[in-house]
């Protein structure tokens, strides 16, 4: 037997700009539970997707050892027949099937493509048993809550015989019981010689469990940590998270800072699908005329969710708390309401919530401010056409002509579109979640130019990143989100990789 | 040169649509021995086929919201012209008052499917299938399955009436109207063109060449005036194509000039953004149906006055021309894209085929046949053209 049950070696994978995985190595023991740790876009689901077969055989480079033999995966089905099970964060399970049909769909219990039903059901049970689920196998998904929903991703791992289970954030969506009870789980599976590895951001849930500790930072392995050989603590995993040396990535900037012109008090949204579920929780904040104000936290952490709702109520329900500007309080039930009171939100998913790729850069940029070029409702083209013609110099939009059609752009130039559109409702507070995620360096600096151009202007800027160096490099104070709520709020000064970190896992202990 | 290529490059689904209508008009012409481009024909051919220029309006709008069809205009067309019918023929009704209480009562229809289209969220696809029944089977109901027959002559005229000469054609068989409208409408024609081509240069933008700008304008100067020429020979101008007309230049407007037509294309495009730009995208919806509505109704009425009758059975289909107009023009099946004049196109498609094979003594069984595959055609065209302009 040998005793590792996965090496990857030297695994490196390409995507088209980006070096997502450069050279990872990782070694997994045989019945061990063995921790993936680093930020969000470092890698770790990139290389599970490499090792379960969904990203296939020829489009990374390097090898995979399973079990001492290399092994080739062309597919998710490859790497099943082997006993890998690999639970994403988004769970694959059908809301209108029962759990039995889930956990045997695409390996049913059949004959002749015929089903034997009572034999699906009684296995689903023994099934369920195992992982600790008091369900009726008839039950359909859409009527069990997301932590039993993950219980029954790992009975329809079990049920393909699973040698080696990849769980990506598997607590992220799950309450405190639910997250004791899948580690439980997962100790469980252990002594029946299961291995696992596991993906979290949670360092309390790594420590607690997990035998070895591999970090991933910006697409490269930095260490492996052993339980018992080495002395680990969360500082110490931390240090290896983020430490990474800060150039001149950012443009320098001196912020002219006024008086306070935005506020939002006892901010609280529920969730739009979940009854009784808080999303938002009295959130109080404010923003400067000119100031630059960061939004850090950890996906999930409620940021978007905090921006949308403000922004017109473009999401959740029972809306409650007050929005102040310039000291008087303005109620916003609508986008449109929002966009005429001075907000401008710039969507975090440009593609799909941000432009009409379909459409050129000129309809994109004054779709959200068509009135300003237009008389009884008659749109003017040739204004339409100098704005845009104006916007593409001034931001430096790389495009054969503002007729282009904004899909075949880049995705710097993109969201330089996207930039312009809301630039041109003229807005006195922008809010811009993850404005330079998926984009590369160069075009980077030059929107971060852009908002230090708007900060000098006299806007006041709402800046969500999930990226620590950029908050950093270019925010004048930062919030700190965690779970719906503002866990911290740090000056310049004060912020730093390790702080805003400290803040976010202290909130977690508290609730603990 | 290669403005022209370029030029033909971006537009060739336009373009090639266009073409396609010659080359299906060219073998017509000559299938049937020049019947078909007769000046009694042509007249013809747009009086039979007006109704799918209307409908082919309307559901354009509602196809570039996302896709969304309407199902229930033909079954809407039965109803209005039965009400139409019942209030003028049974109740000796005023013929305006009572296409005025016509339209109306669309609009109340319309406000009744964009609701639940628009507010509740059913899928149009179900709401316009309900309706479809729904008016079908008022239809049948309200003419107790007879047919209502005449109508009085006022009520003919919408679409058996012409705009009389007030030339007397100086003597000859021709009516000098219908040649004097055409001049007029090519003359504006050249006039905005002219305009907007200084205005664009004014402003530094780049202008087609201007051998590419005369050729284009000869060649429409051409169409108009043969078109308003065949006319001419026959009976002049009709009435109903002056409203056809009317509609089809008003539509053209709100769709490319207006801030509400801009809207339509761009909740088709990405409805998610739309909103986010804050367009009320369910009002865009609603506002579609019930104006699809009003447009059937219009449709009706000029389909009543033409068979001279309220039937049961009238009205059968129509959506299905109209949706194949509006596809064979260019329109996408999933929104955003599409235009008046493309769905046009498609209606004449469908109207010289209806017409040619009619002509020809082409059963209507291997006609709707024909009328399927060359649907498919269109389509798969766009889908295979896009695939390659993607690779």
């Amino acid at each position: 037997m040998n005793e590792f049950i996965l090496e990857m070696r030297n695994i490196t994978k390409l995507f088209p700009g980006v070096k997502a995985l450069d050279n990872v190595n990782l070694k997994v023991k045989s019945g061990a539970i063995h921790a993936l740790i680093g930020e969000n876009g470092a890698g770790k689901s990139t290389l599970m997707n490499v090792l379960s077969g969904i990203y296939p055989y020829g489009t990374y480079s390097g090898e995979i050892i399973y079990q001492g033999k290399e092994c080739n995966f062309k597919n998710v089905k490859d790497s099943e027949k082997t006993g890998i099970g690999i639970i994403h964060q988004e769970l694959a399970l059908i809301p209108y099937l029962s759990i039995g049909e889930n956990i045997f769909l695409g390996n049913e219990v059949s004959k002749n493509n015929f089903i034997n039903w009572d034999e699906t059901h009684l296995k689903s049970k023994e099934l369920l048993r195992k992982v600790g689920l008091k369900e009726d196998s008839n039950t359909r998904i859409k009527d069990i809550g997301v932590g039993k929903q993950q219980l029954v991703e790992i009975a329809k791992a079990l049920a393909q015989n699973v040698k080696l289970l990849i769980l990506d954030e598997p607590t992220a969506a799950l309450n405190e019981e639910d997250s004791n009870n899948l580690l439980n789980l997962l100790l469980e599976l252990k002594e029946d010689g299961i291995t696992s590895i596991l993906i979290s951001h949670k360092l309390n849930e790594i420590l607690k469990i997990s035998d070895s500790i591999t970090i991933i930072r910006d697409g490269s392995t930095i260490e492996t940590l052993n339980k018992g050989d080495t002395d680990i603590s969360e500082d110490r995993i931390i240090k290896g998270m983020v430490g990474r040396e800060l150039t001149n990535r950012f443009p320098s900037h001196k912020p002219k800072i006024g008086k306070v012109v935005f506020e939002v008090k006892n901010w609280t949204v529920y969730d739009p699908l979940v009854e009784d579920k808080k999303v938002i929780d009295d959130v109080n904040i404010n923003v400067r005329k000119g100031e630059i104000v960061g939004f850090s936290g950890l996906m999930g952490s409620g940021r978007t969710e905090l921006a949308m709702s403000i922004f017109g109520k473009a999401y959740g329900k029972h809306i409650s708390g007050k929005i102040i500007k310039d000291g008087k309080e303005i109620i916003l039930k609508n986008v449109r309401e929002a966009i005429n009171n001075g907000l401008a939100y710039v969507t975090e998913d440009r593609k799909s919530a941000g432009l009409v790729l379909m459409q050129d850069i000129r309809s994109n940029i004054s779709l959200a401010n068509l009135n300003k070029i237009s008389i009884n409702q008659f749109v003017d083209d040739h204004k339409e056409i100098q704005v845009a013609e104006e916007y593409r110099k001034k931001l430096n939009i790389k495009s054969s002509s503002i007729f282009q059609n904004t899909g075949n752009l880049s995705g710097g130039n993109q969201q330089k579109v996207v930039l312009s559109k809301w630039i041109f409702t003229d807005p006195e507070v922008l809010i811009l979640d993850e404005p330079t995620r998926g984009i590369d360096v160069g075009a980077k600096y030059e929107i971060y130019t852009i908002i230090n151009k708007l900060a000098d202007d006299g806007k006041s800027i709402i800046f969500i990143s999930s990226e620590l160096p950029e908050i950093l490099g270019i925010c004048d104070r930062v919030y700190v989100m965690n779970e719906g709520k503002i866990v911290g709020e740090l000056s310049k000064k004060e912020a730093s990789q390790e702080s805003i970190m400290k803040c976010i896992m202290k909130s977690d202990m508290e609730v603990k | 040169m290669d403005v022209i290529k370029n030029l033909f490059k971006k537009n060739i689904r336009q373009y090639a649509m266009l073409i396609a209508l010659v080359v299906i008009m060219i073998f017509f012409q000559i299938a049937t021995k020049g019947i078909l481009l007769v000046p009694m024909n042509v007249t013809n051919l747009i009086l039979q086929n007006g109704y799918v220029f209307i409908l082919a309006i309307g559901m354009t709008l509602t196809i570039l919201t996302g896709g969304n069809i309407d199902l229930s205009v033909g079954s809407l067309c039965a109803l209005i012209g039965a009400i139409a019918g019942t209030l003028i023929i049974t109740m000796h009704m005023n013929i305006v008052l009572a296409i005025v209480l016509c339209l109306l009562l669309a609009l109340v229809i319309g406000v009744w499917q964009g609701f639940w289209i628009a507010y509740i969220r059913i899928p149009a696809f179900i709401v316009t299938l309900a309706g479809m029944l729904l008016f079908r089977g008022l239809t049948v109901t309200m003419l107790k399955g007879l047919t209502l027959a005449p109508f009085p002559e006022g009520f003919q005229r919408i679409s058996s009436g012409f705009i009389p000469d007030i030339f007397n054609g100086f003597g000859t068989s021709l009516n000098f109207t219908a040649i004097i409208v055409g001049v007029i409408i090519s003359v504006l024609y050249v006039v905005i063109q002219l305009k907007n081509r200084v205005k664009r240069q004014k402003s530094g933008f780049i202008v087609s060449s201007i051998t590419f700008f005369i050729i284009q304008i000869v060649i429409i100067v051409f169409v108009i005036n043969l078109f308003f020429y065949w006319l001419a020979a026959y009976k002049g101008i009709p009435i109903a194509l002056v409203f056809i007309g009317t509609l089809i230049v008003v539509y053209t407007i709100f769709t490319t000039r207006t801030v509400p037509g801009r809207y339509l294309y761009a909740m088709g495009g990405n409805e998610k953004a739309a909103k986010l730009s804050g367009i009320n995208t369910n009002k865009v919806l609603f506002f579609t149906y019930v104006n699809m509505a009003v447009l059937a109704a219009v449709a009706g009425i000029m389909f009543a006055s033409r068979i001279n009758s309220a039937s049961p059975q009238a009205g059968l289909n129509f959506e299905l021309d109209a949706i194949g107009a509006c596809f064979i023009g260019g329109a996408s099946a999933y929104g955003g894209i599409g235009t008046i004049p493309g769905a046009i196109i498609g209606a004449l498609v469908m109207g010289v085929l209806n017409n040619g094979m009619s002509i020809l003594g082409v059963g209507s069984d291997w006609q709707m046949s024909i009328k399927g595959l060359v649907l498919l055609t269109a389509v798969a065209f766009d889908v295979i053209s896009k695939m390659k302009s993607k690779s």
